[in-house]
């Protein structure tokens, strides 16, 4: 079974040379850890940024430099900086290559919810919608099953939707599935992963191939 | 064309019960802290504020929220701020939470002089409810309408007396589009020049969307999430 940072790991084994990528809040943040040396990608931060650096040193904060978590980052060589109409602009028009997110809940269709839970706290979607609106490629990076055991990979959404029919690829602790035809299709399990544990954590519609492997970190 | 005034107080005074307001900023960057003072400070009540956020309980918008002074909020996402739940579960403020990409680019359609655009954020969601759905090339889009705003405040680097405006890094956020956007836009400034000083390829905001700017001073720029990483590692 993975961890957080084990779920990052094999994300970023899905990031390529020359991607411009938006990577969400939680778990796709860690993704940035772990792109492979040698690759050259642009991380994209939806509240106008192109070119992502990583935390700046200590007494280097600038309150004018944050990303879409609102933490204090650094540019790169090359970065640009661009308002938000912009940003949502390159977005829409599918110039982002890969958006990586994380989910409450998923469906068999592909459809996506994340940003509300009816009769709690409400805190918005922020600018979720319009990525998995548009976005060319979506991973998402979730738990497989909440805290009371249950599925979250399910037959339909119980909660109020992020996007239709939009999600591809999702990783979480037990595997990696493509989403597609209506169901979720195992590619690979986590190391020490059961097909059986896999099928208990699936609620919707599963299809597992008999030459399914072990994931390499 | 006087377009200057001398300070935060004299740019809002005529900001009155019930107005629309468009404030500029992404959480705590880039808001204009000096007008929000000048709200708070004038006590007026019943404003409906578009801001992609709603401040923290003792900063930004926060502040016009401890004071009651907001009627609803128009946000992306409002999720650091205790007071905002308090006021939100109890009735007191309405909120209409929508996709951060249509506020900005609902912000943009005022100033471009488009009634309208077409989204496909929402298509199949709650946030679709009751809206017009057109369908170009075999894709669903929402027409989202362009905001009506009776004032909008932003915060940028630099300003001229002529009202252009440039901003710094991801200060920038929604100002721009915001500034477009307001019937009146009042501009807040870390340094105001003479007309002139600024390169007018650098120009982000042309002063022709401005119609009031000023030094503020005692900037705070709160922090949110203060991160930082060891010498030689990354994220």
């Amino acid at each position: 079974m993975l961890d957080k940072n084990g779920i990052a790991k094999r994300i970023a084994k899905e990031v390529k040379d020359g991607m411009y990528v938006n990577l969400g809040i939680g778990i796709p943040t860690l993704v940035a850890n772990y792109i492979p040396d040698g690759i050259s990608v642009v991380l994209q931060s939806e509240n106008g940024l192109l070119g992502m650096g990583p935390f700046p040193l200590e007494g280097e904060e600038d309150a004018d430099l944050i990303n879409a978590g609102k933490q204090t980052i650094t540019t790169l060589p090359g970065s640009a900086t661009f308002d938000s109409a912009l940003s949502f602009g390159m977005i829409r028009a599918g110039k982002v290559d890969l958006t990586i997110l994380g989910a409450m809940e998923v469906s068999e269709n592909g459809d996506i919810a994340n940003w509300k839970i009816p009769g709690k706290m409400v805190k918005g979607m922020g600018g979720a919608m319009d990525l998995v609106a548009s976005a060319k490629n979506i991973i998402v990076a979730m738990q497989q099953v909440n805290k009371h055991g249950e599925s979250k990979l399910l037959k339909s959404c119980t909660l109020p939707l992020t996007g239709v029919n939009c999600v591809k690829k999702i990783v979480t602790e037990l595997g990696v599935y493509e989403v597609k035809d209506g169901a979720f299709h195992l590619l690979e399990r986590a190391p020490g992963v059961s097909l059986e544990d896999i099928k208990k954590a699936t609620e919707g519609k599963l299809v597992i191939n008999s030459d399914v492997k072990e994931m390499e970190l | 064309m006087k377009k200057v005034v001398a300070h935060a107080d004299e740019a809002v005074q005529d900001i009155k019960e019930g107005m629309t307001l468009m404030l500029g900023g992404f959480g705590l960057c880039g808001i204009p802290e000096n007008c929000i003072s000048a709200l708070v400070k004038k006590g007026v009540k019943n404003l409906t504020c578009i801001s992609n956020n709603a401040g923290v309980d003792d900063f930004g918008i926060g502040l016009m929220l401890q004071q009651k002074q907001v009627k609803k909020m128009i946000s992306s996402y409002v999720g650091e701020n205790a007071e905002f739940e308090r006021q939100l579960l109890s009735g007191e403020l309405e909120v209409e939470l929508i996709p951060q990409g249509t506020l900005a680019t609902r912000c943009m359609a005022a100033g471009y002089g488009m009634p309208a655009i077409f989204t496909p954020a929402g298509v199949g969601t709650e946030v679709a409810e009751g809206k017009e759905i057109r369908k170009f090339n075999g894709k669903d889009y929402l027409m989202e309408l362009a905001f009506e705003a009776d004032f909008a405040i932003v915060k940028a680097w630099k300003g001229d007396t002529m009202g252009n405006l440039i901003y710094k890094w991801t200060a920038r956020n929604f100002n721009p589009v915001m500034a477009m956007g307001g019937k009146i836009t009042i501009a807040e400034v870390e340094e105001l020049v003479p007309a002139g000083e600024l390169d007018p390829d650098q120009i982000h905001t042309p002063g022709i969307y401005v119609h009031r700017i000023f030094q503020g001073k005692n900037y705070e720029k709160r922090i949110e999430q203060r991160t930082v990483r060891f010498e030689n590692k990354t994220i």
